[in-house]
């Protein structure tokens, strides 16, 4: 009886293997910002479409671009675009294109420590910059305290607190620095990562909060996400159009339909410092990378009926996760851009 | 002994004498060849590690040269990249490591070997080999909850009040910094030093002890002229493993030196290590030159390894050559 059930057991391992060998794995890499949304939908839709599973790591955005562009993994995602001279490497390496596909929005704000302020602060661009560039040292700098009538800031040094590793949160919040600052923009520039001038450098978005938590009269910048999930201070900012607004889903989602209007035709659109009132400035689509051309019709198909679900069903998760849905104009465009991928 | 005729095999200058195939069918050679490849496997590693790190380095080594050591900038957009600032951090966090850690460890294990009754003594080498084999993920979060704060609000503000003259403990306390990472880090190697101290001065011979105690030496004299003496290198090799542990340390480090940059006089200032900086940056770095001036850091970091262990080397020939000397007068 043991023997015939010894058998039975291997037969049905070695049947799993094999049925488990018949579902189509797809595999994707980069950023970590969209992965709690990326994980959700992933499990979702492999519950709709059993036969296909998609793999997802979140290495980060740089790490995307390099895995996808090196044809290690099927798709990549990122929270900044792919710049020309990236697009200009795939090209040559494939033979052919790589597509953004925008998936939601998130956006990045300004979070402190002030011992003994519980206010919601104010900031203009131009403070940001002046702290993040060193030259506002103090808390009580007319820069700040004149957008903060009827809150006392202490006399205090600032501790400016950024990402240690490269990261699309950085991205997004030196892009928006060097559309506000010109000195920003020629001294330090925009990028995943960049040579801060002052500060102290800290991995990860959970370990910037943690510094800003632990460091009194500390300035540090997080994902929305991190700032909502971990109930730490965050500012309300200045936008283009001279209204200081706090970062939610909507103010993100006007950001993002104030774009949409002159969205290009390859989706790499920088939506900070938008000019609508009610618009979010630091606010960022993150996207998918796929590839053009698949030389596996499964996984082409697979990954173009993913979008189309993504698209549609699965734009109404993202609230729930704190994310911003896509403005319909941008989901109409998408919807005619996946016909490219071939 | 030195005959043909002994029938004993033996090993060393003795087993020359003997046929190879004599020798090989005894199993000799076979096992000669076994431990050689085995010993040689290092040399290869090590080779094909400077080999791999050498080439990887060709875009920077050409671009930059000798100004990679010069330089302090490190700037991925204008692609600029200079290692002074991490080679800097590197030394100085290994620095106050040791300074810490080789007073303390080596006491420790003096009391442990020679004073203390033999019972506490293994009771308390267990706990210390358990320290030595906590991972140093574990050090950094002890680092970032414990330490960091009581920088910030104990040490640092406490050190500015009594020895803020000195260029060393002056500006703002963070809590972060070359100073805490070297508290860390001598928190981590203190187990190494008096792991391998206690068991090398247990060895010394009880003949060296007694004959000490016998001319009228107290104990201390004892342990402190004789045994210590007898032990001197192998509690050396103890300090070796320890540097070696600081200077390659990474995810403790890179958790509370702040990851910034700078070359300061100040203890207090954040700073940046070499494995720290490698860590955060390879997976993301983004262009050729970014991620290949990454790998020439590795390159430097296995240089400054050698030359610090070199230097190391040579004060212990100073020394040992001096201990003799004067044993001879």
């Amino acid at each position: 009886m043991k023997r015939i059930a010894g058998i039975l057991l291997v037969a049905l391992a070695l049947a799993g293997i094999l049925w488990a060998d018949t579902a189509l794995s797809i595999n994707g890499a980069g950023a970590t910002f969209p992965y709690p949304m990326y994980s959700k939908w992933f499990d979702e839709y492999h519950r709709k479409n059993p036969n296909i599973q998609i793999n997802y790591q979140s290495i980060g955005s740089g790490g995307g671009i390099k895995q996808v562009t090196e044809g290690t993994v099927d798709f990549g995602a990122t929270d900044g675009p792919m710049n020309d001279e990236q697009l200009k490497a795939f090209q040559e390496k494939h033979g052919s294109g790589i597509l953004h596909f925008p998936t939601v929005l998130g956006a990045v704000v300004p979070t402190y420590n002030i011992p003994g302020v519980e206010a919601s602060l104010n900031f203009t661009p131009e403070a940001l910059a002046g702290i993040f560039l060193g030259k506002i040292t103090k808390w009580n700098d007319p820069a700040i305290t004149d957008a903060n009538k009827g809150i006392k800031l202490p006399a205090n040094e600032i501790v400016v607190v950024h990402r240690a590793e490269s990261s699309g949160t950085t991205y997004v919040w030196t892009d928006y620095l060097s559309k506000v600052s010109d000195e920003w923009k020629t001294k330090v520039g925009k990028g995943a990562a960049v040579n801060w001038p002052v500060g102290l450098g800290a991995k990860g978005n959970e370990a910037v909060t943690g510094t800003v938590k632990n460091t009194p009269n500390s300035v540090g910048y997080v994902e929305l996400i991190y700032a909502e999930a971990n109930k730490i201070p965050y500012g309300s900012v200045k936008n283009a159009a001279g209204v200081f607004v706090k970062a939610s889903l909507a103010a993100v989602s006007a950001a993002a339909a104030d774009a949409a209007k002159e969205m290009p035709e390859d989706f790499r659109v920088s939506i900070t410092n938008v000019p609508g009132k009610s618009a979010y400035p630091i606010s960022s689509f993150t996207w998918l990378l796929i590839p053009e051309k698949f030389s596996d019709a499964a996984k082409r198909d697979a990954i173009k009926g993913f979008v189309k679900w993504m698209l549609a069903d699965g734009q109404t998760y993202a609230e729930n996760l704190s994310y911003a849905k896509l403005p319909k104009e941008v989901v109409a465009m998408e919807l005619k851009a996946i016909e490219k991928i071939q | 002994m030195t005959s043909t005729t002994t029938t004993v095999p033996s090993a060393g200058p003795v087993a020359g004498s003997r046929s190879f195939l004599s020798r090989l069918r005894e199993g000799d050679e076979i096992a000669r060849v076994i431990t050689f490849l085995f010993a040689a496997s290092v040399v290869l590693v090590t080779l094909l590690l400077v080999f791999e790190l050498w080439q990887g380095s060709v875009l920077p080594r050409h671009k930059f040269g000798f100004n990679f050591f010069r330089t302090s900038v490190w700037d991925p957009i204008f692609d600029q990249f200079g290692a002074l600032p991490f080679i800097f951090g590197t030394t100085v966090t290994a620095g106050v490591a040791l300074l810490i850690a080789v007073p303390l460890g080596i006491g420790a294990a003096i009391f442990l070997a020679e004073l203390a009754p033999a019972r506490l003594s293994d009771t308390l080498e267990f706990f210390i080999d358990l320290l030595a084999a906590v991972p140093s993920v574990i050090y950094g979060l002890l680092g970032v909850f414990i330490v960091v704060p009581l920088m910030r609000e104990y040490i640092q503000p406490g050190l500015k009040n009594t020895l803020g003259f000195l260029p060393l403990f002056q500006g703002p306390a963070y809590g972060v910094g070359f100073l805490t990472a070297g508290v860390v880090l001598a928190i981590m190697v203190i187990p190494y030093i008096i792991s391998v101290s206690r068991e090398v001065l247990l060895s010394v011979p009880r003949d060296q002890r007694e004959a000490a105690l016998s001319l009228g030496a107290t104990r201390w004299e004892s342990t402190w002229k004789v045994v210590v003496p007898f032990a001197r290198t192998g509690i050396f090799g103890s300090i070796f493993l320890a540097l070696a542990r600081a200077l390659g340390e990474t995810m403790a480090v890179t958790m509370v030196i702040g990851n910034t940059p700078t070359i300061s006089a100040s203890l207090f200032s954040p700073g940046y290590s070499i494995a720290a900086v490698i860590a955060n940056e390879f997976t993301e770095a983004t262009g050729d030159l970014y991620l290949q001036s990454l790998i020439e850091l590795g390159l430097v970091l296995f240089l400054l390894t050698f030359i610090l262990n070199g230097l190391a080397r040579l004060l212990i020939l100073l020394t040992s050559q001096r201990g003799s000397e004067m044993s001879h007068v």
